[in-house]
């Protein structure tokens, strides 16, 4: 009986200590830790770039600071990933109904070459109006890569054809130009909604 | 004598025939839902979508897509690293076991339309022809959807 009991002791504090062992590494290496510190997209305020939007503007991150920013890369040549992206976040942004407005939605060309300001204008006029598209010179798509911790790279396809490969996730700012968090590519669709919810609430509370 | 040569070549051929359409790998694939999304002009590359199920008992294995619509068409494969970085990359042969869907859906594998020969325009389709390993082949019309179309039922 004794010894019964202490079996159903034993296997409770080995319980509690795997559960422990298990949280921690969930907030340290697991899917809950945090970003590196390197990793993070800087805040508007320190990313240096000039580019052109879908309309000819001249713009730059400093130009996204006074609304919570949803901001993403990609290229129109990108028949899967890029318009599946956009026609997702589309989705999003008719469920947010209204507030939809009080947004800044950028979609960043990794592909400069190709696509140029009249490309763009074409390309996002058929997903939701608030999307703007910008593009720019190869250095200051780079340093517009770089200041959001993203990653483009172009991989030849043969008979002088490529494709790029680029960070897929959406990132998401507040209205003070902070980093908020990203919606990640595989993110099941249902958390995208609260999180931009998050980012526009993150700004009124401060 | 080539009467009997006749009717000798004629069951030759005839059980040929048989053979092939009993083995055929097309014969136990079951091609749904085809759809593609309209282009903007010709120069940018397209993607088709579509589930492929095997009804037989055997493995099939889907070797190359043809299709008029595209000079260059290729099974890819996108996906996405821990670092969040997508990549596309040609998928190579797709083996399908018995009672088995392979689907070709956005963020995964797709059909890559390299070349388009004329824009995709809403409302309108083309045909697709899927190769097996053995040479027999399924065609399919695709149908094409709004530029932002997210699948065949949305
Ligand atoms: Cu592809």
């Amino acid at each position: 009986m004794q010894r019964r009991q202490l079996i159903g002791y034993s296997a409770a504090v080995v319980g509690a200590l795997c559960l422990a062992l298990f949280a921690g590494w969930w907030r340290v290496d697991g899917p809950g830790a945090p970003a590196p510190a390197g990793q993070r997209p800087l805040a508007m305020s320190e990313m240096d770039f000039r580019l052109t939007d879908h309309q000819g503007k001249e713009v730059d991150a400093v130009t996204l600071i006074g609304r919570p920013s949803l901001v993403f890369f990609g290229f129109t040549y990108c028949p899967d990933i890029c318009p599946t992206t956009l026609s997702d976040i589309s989705v999003w942004l008719s469920d947010l109904g209204d507030d939809a407005g009080r947004l800044n939605v950028i979609f960043i060309t990794v592909d400069p070459e190709r696509d140029t300001v009249a490309a763009m204008a074409a390309y996002i006029s058929n997903f939701h109006p608030i999307i703007q598209g910008w593009t720019g010179s190869s250095e200051q798509i780079a340093r517009a890569v770089e200041g959001f911790r993203a990653n483009s790279e172009k991989v030849p396809t043969g008979s002088g054809d490529y494709t790029m490969n680029h960070t897929a996730s959406v990132f998401l700012f507040d209205a003070n130009g902070r980093f908020v968090s990203t919606i990640d590519y595989h993110e099941p669709r249902e958390y995208a909604v609260p999180k931009i919810r998050r980012a526009i609430d993150k700004t009124e509370t401060g | 004598m080539i009467g009997k040569l006749t009717v000798f070549l004629t069951v030759l051929a005839l059980a040929w025939g048989i053979s092939i359409s009993v083995l055929a790998e097309a014969d136990d694939i079951v091609v749904e839902g085809a759809w593609s999304r309209a282009s903007i002009g010709t120069s940018r590359p397209g993607a088709a979508y579509l589930t492929i199920r095997n009804t037989g008992p055997e493995y099939v294995t889907l070797t190359g897509i043809r299709t008029d619509i595209a000079t260059r068409s290729e099974i890819h494969r996108s996906s996405t690293d821990d670092q969040g970085v997508t990549s596309m990359a040609p998928a190579g042969e797709i083996k399908i076991a018995p009672t088995d869907t392979v689907s070709l859906e956005p963020g995964g594998l797709h059909v890559m339309l390299m070349g388009l020969q004329r824009p995709m325009t809403e409302g309108e389709a083309f045909w697709l022809t899927l190769v097996f390993s053995d040479g027999s082949e399924v065609s399919v019309e695709v149908s094409i959807l709004g530029f932002a179309a997210r699948g065949p039922d949305i």
